[in-house]
């Protein structure tokens, strides 16, 4: 049997996130290929629902990565993804999706080297994780 | 200067007492109309209705345990804009505190309405209600009362209190400005009428009526009530739960959606005037649906079924007042307001937040602090 491979969505924001994701690329440093990043221009326009749309299509985790506090360019946003989040970690779990399935974290725009650690560390969470409930489950 | 006051009951009963004490407050120079449940003269229906006329009050039938929709809804049209007067609107406690949760989300306002709540002695779902009506000899609203205050529950027609109101712990009327309490109050005369805000005791005040002592059983009666509803809420907690607790179980319990949306529809808090579940978002190009058969090799259609009730659980649950009329109008008999609630209590908990307790405690959504969550943050290993 293959070893299983997560696929991880992670909606990171144009300004910093991204920009960290960028400057791993440029710097020639590596990440898992099981990351697929969805830039969105600020964590606070993450709605609820592209978290819960990607774990029901078939995401073994949801990633949110944003400006550290404080550092938002538009403000609050990330601020208001954290509620969202802390929402949402709420309901999913009621469902059986294991919480470590739901991550919200900060990377800076000049942490390109961090972001590859992240997202490694991750991915072998995700991994030890295994395969999330939806790929055995018809979803209605 | 007392904030009790009695609301006689005459010998033609409690009907008969509720009527004109909304007649006295209709007659008011302040008040320019009252919106109460009417029922209909061509059909045993009750449905919400603005009267201006003292002489309709008649029509009105405060007891009658028909829930047909929220009138939070009515209230929130009728004050978007200025109506020009003030109007008294009575309204069951689930309304009263969904109308709350509309005014925080700007869909109506307070200040030109006199809100008048009573112990909610509950309702029945719509079909149950009209099976009670036909099984009645006497006024369906009348006799239902009688049986409530006599603790009896075999009603005719063989039918039950709606779930959502069997597990209600709120049903005393908290939010209102003037307060109609029955409970506690069998060995006397009169009910209790309560100015629960400055506009209450006002209005309570022009009508001139007899003030009342705090009663003493009312405390206890209230406490019996409140015990049983908390004890049946959580075991529809537990058991809801243990039904929904994986996605395999949460899509058997909604297995007979078929994406309606009359959920929502009715839900009196949500507001949005057009649901992202109807824009063209959701109206899936042919192409895209055959791409997600042919990556599963099956896809059940309407699809969108799980996913619709899942985001309406993110985007209203914190606003959730546990009314039931989702249940109410689910053609397919889901429990949705099982679901709804059991959720709800999560998600409010989780901020601190009870939906419809106040105007001045903000939707959690809404707000955001610098320094809190931080436990949601991070990727360390949990
Ligand atoms: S849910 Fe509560 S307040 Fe609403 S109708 Fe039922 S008992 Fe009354
Ligand atoms: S009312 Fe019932 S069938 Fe219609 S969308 Fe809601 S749960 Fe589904
Ligand atoms: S712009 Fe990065 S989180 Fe708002």
């Amino acid at each position: 049997m293959e070893p299983f491979e997560p696929t991880i969505v992670a909606f990171v924001c144009n300004w910093c996130t991204y920009t960290a994701a960028d400057l791993a690329g440029t710097s020639r440093l590596s990440y898992p290929k099981n990351i697929r990043l969805i830039r969105v221009m600020c964590t606070g326009m993450v709605d609820p629902q592209y978290v819960i749309k990607a774990l029901l299509e078939g995401a073994d985790a949801v990633l949110v990565s944003g400006c550290h506090p404080g550092d938002c360019h538009y403000i609050n946003g990330n601020y208001k993804a954290r509620r969202r989040i802390r929402l949402l970690k709420e309901i999913l779990p009621r469902f059986g999706f294991e919480p470590e399935r739901l991550r919200l974290t900060w990377i800076g725009a000049s942490d390109g080297i961090q972001f590859a650690e992240i997202m490694r560390d991750l991915t072998s969470q995700i991994r030890a994780i295994g395969p999330s409930q939806t790929r055995q489950t018809m979803i209605i | 200067m007392s904030d009790l006051y009695k609301l006689v009951i005459p010998d033609e009963g409690v009907l008969a007492g509720l009527r004109r004490f909304f007649r006295s407050i209709l007659e008011l120079e302040s008040i320019q109309a009252i919106l109460a449940p009417v029922q209909l003269p061509m059909k045993p229906s009750v449905m919400p209705a603005l009267i201006s006329d003292p002489d309709q009050i008649d029509h009105c039938d405060p007891l009658a345990p028909s829930f047909p929709l929220n009138a939070a809804k009515v209230v929130s049209q009728l004050t978007r804009n200025p109506i020009g007067g003030t109007v008294a609107v009575f309204l069951r406690s689930c309304e009263i505190r969904a109308f709350i949760e509309l005014v925080k989300l700007k869909q109506g306002t307070l200040d030109e309405v006199v809100i008048i709540g009573m112990d909610c002695p509950g309702a029945f779902q719509n079909a149950s209600y009209r099976r009670f009506v036909q099984s009645c000899t006497e006024d369906p609203g009348a006799t239902f009362f009688n049986q409530i205050q006599k603790k009896d529950t075999a009603f005719p027609g063989n039918i039950d209190l709606a779930e959502a109101c069997k597990a209600c712990e709120h049903f005393t009327p908290d939010g209102a400005d003037i307060a109609i309490g029955w409970l506690g109050m069998a060995s006397e005369d009169h009910f209790l009428l309560k100015g629960q805000t400055d506009r209450g005791l006002d209005v309570l005040k022009q009508l001139k009526l007899p003030e009342a002592a705090a009663p003493l059983m009312r405390h206890g009666a209230i406490a019996d009530m409140l015990a049983k509803r908390l004890a049946y809420r959580d075991d529809m907690f537990a058991t809801t739960h243990a039904a929904t607790s994986n996605l395999k179980k949460l899509t058997a319990y909604l297995a007979d959606c078929v994406n309606c949306y009359n959920c929502r529809v009715v839900c009196p808090v949500c507001y949005c005037r057009e649901c992202v579940f109807v824009t063209d978002v959701f109206d899936h190009d042919a192409s895209q649906v055959l791409k997600w058969s042919q990556r599963r090799g099956l896809v059940k259609l309407p699809a969108d079924t799980v996913f619709y009730h899942l985001t309406r659980l993110a985007h209203m649950s914190t606003a959730c007042v546990g009314c039931g009329q989702c249940s109410n109008a689910c053609p397919n008999d889901i429990p949705v307001m099982e679901l709804f609630r059991s959720v709800a209590e999560k998600t409010q908990n989780a901020f601190g937040y009870e939906a419809g307790r106040s105007v001045d405690d903000a939707p959690p959504l809404s707000v955001f602090r610098e320094n809190e969550f931080e436990d949601v943050v991070g990727i360390k290993g949990e």
